[in-house]
């Protein structure tokens, strides 16, 4: 441990930072053309149908997109808070390869159909493993830099990126357990509603802890960073994130509502569901509250903006989702368009514009610029994609709330007063708004990619000294 | 034993121990600087700050002062 280490690794974070706006594109690319598929169906062609394209779109913009974002910004922030380079550049470099692979396996077998039929754990068996590999050396080059730390304190946001990368790992293995009969085929370990359970814990979960405590991470470093002052309370971080690790566990049972699961469990998974609210409302106020006095900041920084009107999505989105997990609310709300809009202000509003602020921050200093190529352009893309944002989630409420009250209504002998196509028809002008909402999405990731490269462009790749920390213990 | 009440005292004891975290996070005075120096653990490193920005230290102030 006593090395001469001259600079940090900047070269995977840079490549997965690059790559996390790349595959945002395509992710989102995908995702309007499916919202296009329903407002006019002739454009489901051949195999490339919204049946086949829609777990395409959920697994780029979730693992491509995200899972880059997260990969990368984990690497920086380990470093910089440990004061010390990464542990083993070659594996790290693995992880970066190995994911690219992964994402590209999605991309041919999804649109193929080969599939296992599980909701965000899709892909095929070998591809599981493959997974599972890079997965464990990802853990191992992030947890090998914590234990080589050149400092006492392990920083609040390494602890959000350690549980995120534990807890998927976890999941990852136990719901993918599958028996095989071919190359491309494969049956579930487990059988009804114990799938289900499973299935939905994994699901959950992949909520919790890949979309919440990783991007919590992100939060705990990035906001302090940008807004130039540690975080309102660390105290407070402190019990926010063992309060999140001792409740998300137990909430997947909420998808599974009025179901063949036992009803107990869900009505554990129905109250945990709403404990919930209270640790995620406490990491949102940590986070806002670290403007407290210099709220000035907010009005002429758009990176600033990006990551507390991320924070504000985030609380409404934690607000939402154990208002839906309630079951007589839930009667109403699912295998509506509301869960829909109830994911979306989740994936775009929180995890998209935070990690959008994030890339912002990172991409000047991986290409040693004072500062993005354009300033006024991050600000453009503030304001497209929050106009994207409202009008997606607008839309779905409405188109939510009207199918549910439609599916529900009977006449007075018993009959149901809607036909299901009834529903379908007075939904197209909402999905004709929605498809526009995201499409707006899409021209803020172009207008980011295009700053990005011109930054590029004028940039170098050296990377930041490490420094020995003043006034901290070895 | 019935597995059962396993089930029921790992809850328990999950419960108690995360009353003890809000305790050690609160109630526990000697906390405080240890803490305060964990938060501000982000901002040890300015001369990297500058450097990563292409500035030179000192002499030029950084977006984020």
């Amino acid at each position: 441990m006593s090395e001469v280490q001259s600079t940090y690794n900047y070269t995977v974070v840079r490549q997965f930072t690059v790559m996390s706006v790349i595959w945002g594109i395509v992710g989102m690319l995908v995702g309007v053309i499916i919202a296009a598929q329903l407002v006019w169906p002739e454009l489901n062609m051949g195999f490339l149908h919204f049946g086949r394209l829609r777990p395409l779109h959920t697994n780029a913009v979730i693992f491509a997109f995200g899972g880059c974002a997260l990969m990368g910004s984990s690497f920086y922030v380990v470093q910089r808070t440990c004061h010390t380079r990464l542990f083993c550049d070659q594996l790290a470099s693995f992880v970066f390869w190995g994911w690219q692979l992964v994402i590209v396996l999605a991309a041919i077998t999804l649109p193929l159909g080969i599939t296992q039929g599980k909701e965000y754990a899709e892909l095929e068996w070998p591809i599981d493993i493959l997974i599972a590999v890079v997965w464990v050396s990802y853990a191992v080059v992030f947890f090998g830099t914590l234990i080589k730390r050149k400092v006492t304190h392990i920083y609040v946001a390494n602890w959000f990126y350690g549980s995120f990368i534990l807890a998927v790992a976890v999941l990852h293995i136990v719901n993918s357990a599958a028996t095989p009969v071919s190359l491309t085929k494969s049956y579930s370990a487990y059988a009804g509603v114990q799938d289900a359970m499973i299935q939905w814990w994994y699901g959950h979960n992949a909520v919790g802890f890949f979309l919440t405590a990783g991007f919590l991470g992100m939060m705990y470093y990035f906001v302090p960073k940008q807004a130039g002052r540690p975080i309102y309370s660390y105290r407070l971080s402190v019990v926010h994130f063992w309060a999140l690790i001792f409740t998300y566990m137990w909430a997947g049972p909420h998808h599974l509502h009025y179901t063949a699961l036992p009803d107990w469990t869900q009505s554990v998974g129905m109250l945990f569901s709403l404990i919930l609210l209270a640790p995620s409302w406490g990491g949102m106020i940590n986070g806002i509250m670290t403007l407290s006095g210099a709220w000035h900041k907010l009005r002429d920084d758009p990176i600033l903006k990006f990551l507390i009107t991320s924070l504000s999505f985030y609380g409404m989105s934690t607000f939402e989702g154990p208002m839906m997990s309630i079951k007589t609310v839930n009667a109403l709300s699912h295998y509506t368009d509301w869960t829909i809009g109830h994911v979306h202000s989740g994936a775009l509003g929180w995890v998209a514009m935070i990690s959008i602020g994030t890339i912002y921050y990172l991409l000047p200093r991986l290409f040693g610029r004072p500062e993005m190529h354009s300033v006024k352009l991050i600000t453009v893309h503030f304001w497209v994609a929050t106009v994207g944002v409202v009008l997606y989630i607008a839309s779905m409420w409405i188109a939510g709330v009207m199918q549910g009250l439609m599916w529900r209504s009977v006449n007075a002998d018993g009959t149901l007063t809607y036909s299901f196509v009834e529903s379908v028809k007075v939904s197209y002008p909402f999905w004709g708004i929605r498809f526009l909402g995201g499409l707006l999405f899409l021209v803020g990731m172009l207008i980011m990619a295009y700053n990005m490269f011109k930054t590029m462009a004028a940039g170098n790749t050296d990377d930041a000294p490490v420094l020995i920390p003043a006034g901290q213990h070895v | 034993m019935d597995i059962n009440d396993l089930r029921s005292i790992v809850t328990v004891v999950s419960f108690l121990t995360f009353l003890g975290i809000i305790v050690w996070a609160y109630g526990l005075k000697s906390n405080k600087k240890r803490f305060e120096e964990a938060a501000n653990l982000p901002f040890a490193e300015e001369e990297v700050d500058q450097a990563e920005l292409g500035l030179s230290s000192g002499n030029q102030q950084g977006k984020m002062s």
